[in-house]
């Protein structure tokens, strides 16, 4: 399930990848809880031992909104949700969740898919989730690509 | 420990004004010293509540502007940062140096400076509050609400319109209080058809931006009199503040604020009472869903029913438990770092009968004041003298 340690949040080793795919990567403790995004300890205070790719876990739309008031930088309207990844029945620690955007269609129509409270959806890589810089957060203190979600055929 | 008395308050207009921070401060900060009868330079300990006025208005430092202003050196100042939930922080912070010793005569002056903000700005300036997981999705507080308020209601069966009714019980109370942004009443209808902002909440489920400011003043008990002559003031007799994940989406029930369940344990206990006992609450209602929550994470109502408890006109000014009497932060505004103190302010004037058209019968009351989304809670539990 693990993998060893990543030097840096996208997941790169350190090492020429050979154009491999950013990973979705969450945090694994000794104590076999998994957290996304990743903590220096886990949530009972155990120490961090490996990272989970999430982009091999299905998920389901807990809840979600569309914003249409959103901050400099991001798209508008902005359909979001929260998501709680299924990680298998070895998986005894607290669920695993993520909040992001719901990705758009692919009908060059700009909206976003349709989800609602229980679909089934999986991640998809955006290379810029908002546009750094725009907003009041200094763009080199963190990354902005990121993973959104789509519903599941 | 001290019992820790409030013997001044003050609170100037919320709204959109042409003041800064500076003078915003010192406007409410002037006032609730002349209402304790003392000069700034009695002042062992200043504190100021405020979010980010380096972030809105360029303005650092403010503690020692307003020591200045007030001439209240050499005063021990700090600027006490919680984001939303700065004034319960700062409530907390000055009732510790009281309660310690360490000063004998304390003010809290909490403010914020917003409004010459676009709304698109302010935002973004509370938004920045949370992890960059969070922010580079493009995720707002309002945003929370909308998610949150979707899963409650989803969960507990309620009806939409029982949000929209939180939002018309406290504009009806604000009309009452002076120092609110709108002193108007809106009906349902109007909530239920204003523009959408986080689906499925809308315009009215939503505090507006603020400019505004509070102030309180604190001492020990036993000497309380000196400054409240007529032996008519307020003692905190329970506090607490807890934390909660700062990330949202790892809370294993979305629809529970467990720093508000912590904080109001630590409180209750200090205060030696539950929540059966409280007569009035101020509670931060941001987002109409946050009302629902608190209302049931304080104890007041069980899980899932205080939607039911609002449909009922439990809550209401003449209800058993009167939530929001000041018009909550819906009404009154959310000057961000002055709304917790101004939360405070309520319930003082409330249980030392001062409230006016807005009173109601209490003795006890509490103030839940909540800094992002439920990321960080002060409760303060506060009972009269008389």
């Amino acid at each position: 399930m693990s993998d060893n340690e990543h030097d840096d949040a996208t997941g790169s080793d350190g090492e020429e990848s050979g154009g491999d795919e950013p990973t979705f990567e969450a945090a694994e403790y000794a104590d076999g809880t998994v957290t996304y995004p990743p903590h220096t300890v886990s949530p009972n205070g155990a120490e961090r031992v490996g990272t989970v790719d999430l982009r091999e876990h299905e998920a389901r739309v807990i809840t979600w909104t569309t914003s249409t008031a959103t901050p400099p930088g991001v798209r508008e309207p902005n359909t979001l949700a929260i998501v709680e990844f299924e990680m298998g029945d070895e998986y005894d620690g607290p669920p695993v969740r993520a909040l992001g955007q719901i990705a758009e269609r692919e009908d060059d129509s700009g909206k976003s898919f349709d989800v609602d409270i229980g679909d089934r959806v999986e991640p998809v890589y955006a290379d810029e989730l908002r546009e750094p810089g725009a907003g009041i957060r200094e763009p080199e203190s963190q990354d902005w690509d990121g993973f959104r979600f789509r519903p599941v055929e | 420990m001290e019992r820790v008395a409030i013997v001044g308050a003050s609170m100037t207009r919320f709204g959109q004004r042409d003041a800064w921070v500076r003078e915003l401060l010192a406007e409410a900060g002037a006032a609730a010293l002349d209402d304790a009868g003392v000069d700034g330079d009695d002042l062992d300990h200043l504190y100021v509540s405020n979010m980010a006025s380096g972030e809105f208005e360029g303005q650092t430092g403010v503690p020692n502007a307003l020591a200045h202003d007030l001439a209240a050196q050499p005063a021990y100042t700090a600027r006490i940062d919680q984001t939303s939930s700065s004034g319960g922080a700062g409530v907390y912070a000055a009732w510790q140096s009281v309660a310690s010793g360490a000063s004998d005569l304390t003010m809290l002056v909490g403010g914020e400076k917003m409004t010459h903000r676009t709304t698109s700005e302010a935002t973004d300036v509370i938004a920045s509050l949370t992890h960059p997981v969070e922010y580079k999705q493009g995720v707002t507080l309002p945003s929370f609400a909308g998610l949150t308020a979707r899963l409650y209601l989803d969960e507990y069966d309620a009806p939409r319109e029982s949000l929209g009714k939180v939002a018309v019980k406290n504009h009806k109370n604000g009309v009452d209080n002076p120092h609110a942004q709108f002193q108007k009443e809106v009906d349902l209808d109007t909530v239920l058809d204003s523009p959408v902002v986080a689906d499925p909440l809308r315009l009215y489920d939503f505090c507006p931006i603020t400019d505004g400011s509070a102030a309180l003043v604190f001492c020990p008990e036993s000497v309380a009199e000196e400054y409240a002559p007529d032996g008519n003031y307020a003692v905190i007799s329970g506090i607490g503040g807890a934390t909660d994940t700062h990330v949202v989406h790892e809370r294993a029930d979305p629809t529970t604020m467990g720093g508000v369940v912590d904080s109001s344990d630590i409180a209750y206990e200090m205060a030696g009472i539950g929540p059966d006992d409280v007569d009035v609450a101020e509670l931060h209602d941001m987002f109409t869903i946050l009302e629902f929550l608190q209302s049931e994470d304080l104890g007041f109502f069980e899980k899932g029913e205080g939607w039911k408890a609002v449909e009922e006109g439990v809550t209401d000014r003449d209800g058993e438990l009167p939530i929001n009497t000041s018009g909550g932060l819906k009404s009154k505004g959310h000057p961000l770092g002055a709304s917790g103190v101004a939360q405070v302010y309520e319930i003082y004037q409330q249980v030392t009968g001062n409230a006016g058209p807005r009173q109601v019968e209490a003795d006890t009351g509490l103030a839940c004041n909540v800094g992002g989304f439920g990321n960080c809670v002060t409760t303060t539990v506060l009972e009269g003298s008389q």
